[in-house]
């Protein structure tokens, strides 16, 4: 069974080779490709899994011929495990919801082009979440940003291009922040391994040397991914990003891609700097303040919005709130309720995007909200998969977003401070409330009948129907049994340390 | 304060060239002008990772057999800096391609100018 080990590696390395051989490949060949192997890299992470939860302990596996503290490791533990299996998952729904838009949205030469990039953009995400390497993270950081910025314009519309070049720009200055921190950690600690990084730390800060460097480092690179994966005040490049891509690029990009950059930081944090290190120097209490402001002010722009792919978009902003709440926390079941959030926010969030394609089949592709209005008759899977995304995003139990507040919830009681208790379990209900209000608004719209309307129906296809329900499913396992995933998130944590 | 400013001048330079490229990547409203404090921010870092790996007195680790390790510099941040290299001209080129594309569309570089235009094309 040792031979598992090697899984991790051939599920970063499969993507990695298909994606230029993808290149000299016909748009439907490049297809199968790119879908054989998303699933054979979830099913190598399914047995990852299996395997890291019948050994009981994380492994970590060498790569090259250079053991630590010189070479480059992958780390593998439960948590690490089930990132993986879960975000192929989402991965490989949102391709097949998505099928059959991105048949009409990019031209057949030009298909092979964005399987290249959902190849690179997978392997990015599964070595972003394995990396045991700091400045490997850094790397696939890149690439992972060079990815999305294909996706965001593979449609290669006037709005696309520009969308693309804001989100390069942003996610650059956010990169070149990560940069120089590492360089300055490097130059602080002498190493580039987490485990040898944070020996190196535990020393400085007991010796009392190196403080400042070592604040500023930590401040830079938690801006840096602050600005990848949008928090509050960084998020104006999202919604242009997220709004108008094709289906699947959309709920890739809304689900998995900043989701990896959190990880590495949720990794920068538990297994590089310490808990305790980070509550020291105050970071949590900065990401807090701005994951609370994301919170309210990512639902406040939403309900602004007329366009409900852009809605969808900036209900994502509330969402990566959540997430940083939960970090600013800084206890362990902050920390869990956050991870647990990325889970029931990717489940979400991409079935709310893939069944909004299918609404707007209608309406040439045009979300405004009026056009909507009575869509869910038109095309009825698509309806319910929006109306139980919706759903889960507001809250409602049974959910998985209804799961992950309470654990929120939960957390709060257990904060440290009672003013950060108070804060968040009222940042808890107000953002509830501004959810509810856009999002069981255009639950309604969609199920509010036009008088005289023309009775057009349009089949959803059975890419569709099996993706939405797939992701209906997702939704009610993460909201009903989430307690082994719970489990496994509380062991994969333990085991960072 | 000053003479440790002054014994880490190279490191005092790096971060201010790296604040320069920010700063123009950031508020630049000129695609180019854009993408060139790109390359000054990330060249400031190869900068100051070169600076840290140099030890004074010692030489380029090219084993030969005829040296030890103590006669050799640091080559770990000389490997980070080729990376970094190689990843900083991969987004420069997606970059300048991006920027063409745009180009020839818009016919201007002005970031603003080009949002004002995309508006327009989709009425909003």
């Amino acid at each position: 069974m040792d031979f598992i080990r090697n899984f991790p590696f051939f599920s970063i390395w499969m993507p990695m080779v298909a994606g230029p051989v993808s290149s000299v490949l016909s748009g439907k060949k490049a297809r199968l490709l790119n879908w054989t192997v998303v699933v054979a890299s979830g099913l190598m992470s399914v047995a990852t899994l299996v395997y890291v939860l019948s050994t009981g302990e994380s492994f970590t596996y060498t790569m090259g011929a250079f053991p630590a503290p010189f070479g480059n490791e992958i780390r593998v533990g439960i948590l690490e495990a089930v990132t993986a299996s879960f975000f192929c998952l989402i991965m490989v729904l949102s391709l097949v919801g998505g099928h059959r838009f991105t048949k009409v949205d990019i031209p057949e030469e030009k298909q092979n082009l964005f399987y290249i990039m959902i190849n690179l953009l997978l392997s990015s995400l599964l070595a972003l979440i394995y990396t045991n390497d700091m400045f490997t993270g850094y790397v696939f950081i890149e690439i992972n940003t060079i990815s999305a910025c294909g996706l965001i314009m593979i449609r290669g519309w006037g709005r696309n291009l520009l969308a693309a070049i804001k989100y390069m720009i942003m996610s650059l200055l956010g990169s070149g922040l990560v940069l120089i921190s590492l360089s300055i950690l490097y130059g602080i600690t002498g190493h580039l391994l987490m485990e040898q990084m944070h020996e190196s730390i535990v020393e400085i800060v007991q010796k009392g040397t190196y403080t400042e460097p070592l604040t500023v480092a930590v401040g830079l690179f938690c801006v840096g991914i602050a600005i990848k994966s949008a928090l509050f005040p960084f998020h104006a490049w999202l919604p242009d990003a997220y709004g108008y891509s094709t289906c699947a690029s959309s709920a890739i990009l809304s689900s998995l891609v900043s989701k990896g950059y959190i990880f590495l930081l949720i990794k920068f944090f538990y297994r590089v700097i310490g808990a305790e290190i980070i509550h020291t120097i105050q970071v949590d209490d900065v990401l807090f303040v701005f994951g609370i402001a994301g919170m309210i002010f990512g639902s406040v722009s939403a309900i602004q919005q007329t366009d409900v792919s852009r809605m969808i978009a900036f209900s994502s902003v509330a969402q990566i709130g959540y997430i940083y709440m939960g970090f600013g926390l800084n206890t362990e079941a902050g920390i869990i309720a956050s991870i647990f959030h990325i889970l029931a926010h990717a489940a979400g969030k991409s079935l709310l995007f893939v069944s909004l394609n299918g609404l707007t089949q209608g309406t040439w592709e045009n979300a405004n909200y009026r056009l909507l209005r009575g869509s869910a008759y038109r095309n009825r899977i698509a309806g319910i998969g929006f109306a139980v995304g919706s759903l889960s995003m507001v809250g409602i139990p049974l959910l998985a977003g209804f799961t992950s507040k309470v654990y929120f919830a939960q957390a709060a009681f257990g904060a440290g401070s009672k003013v950060k208790m108070l804060v968040t379990l009222i940042a808890l209900a107000i953002s509830t409330i501004l959810n509810a209000m856009y999002f069981i608004g255009q639950v309604i719209n969609i199920y509010t009948p036009i008088e005289n309307a023309e009775k057009k129906r349009y089949a959803a296809g059975a890419s569709m129907w099996f993706a939405a329900l797939a992701f209906i499913v997702a939704n009610l396992v993460l909201g009903m049994g989430s307690q082994p995933i719970f489990r496994w998130i509380e062991r994969g944590l333990s085991m960072f340390s | 304060m000053p003479e440790e400013l002054l014994h880490n001048y190279l490191s005092v330079v790096s971060m201010i060239l790296f604040g320069i490229g920010f700063g123009n990547l950031l508020l630049q409203k000129n695609l180019i002008r854009k993408i060139i404090g790109l390359n000054i921010m990330d060249t400031a870092v190869y900068l100051f990772l070169a600076s840290m790996g140099y030890i004074a007195g010692r030489t380029a680790p090219i084993d030969d057999g005829s040296q030890t390790a103590a006669q050799y510099i640091n080559p770990i941040p000389s490997g980070l800096v080729l990376t970094g290299i190689v990843v900083s001209v991969s987004v420069t080129a997606l970059m300048l391609a991006l920027t063409i594309r745009l180009y020839r569309r818009y016919h201007t570089l002005d970031i603003d100018e080009i949002t004002v235009m995309v508006r327009a094309e989709h009425n909003e």
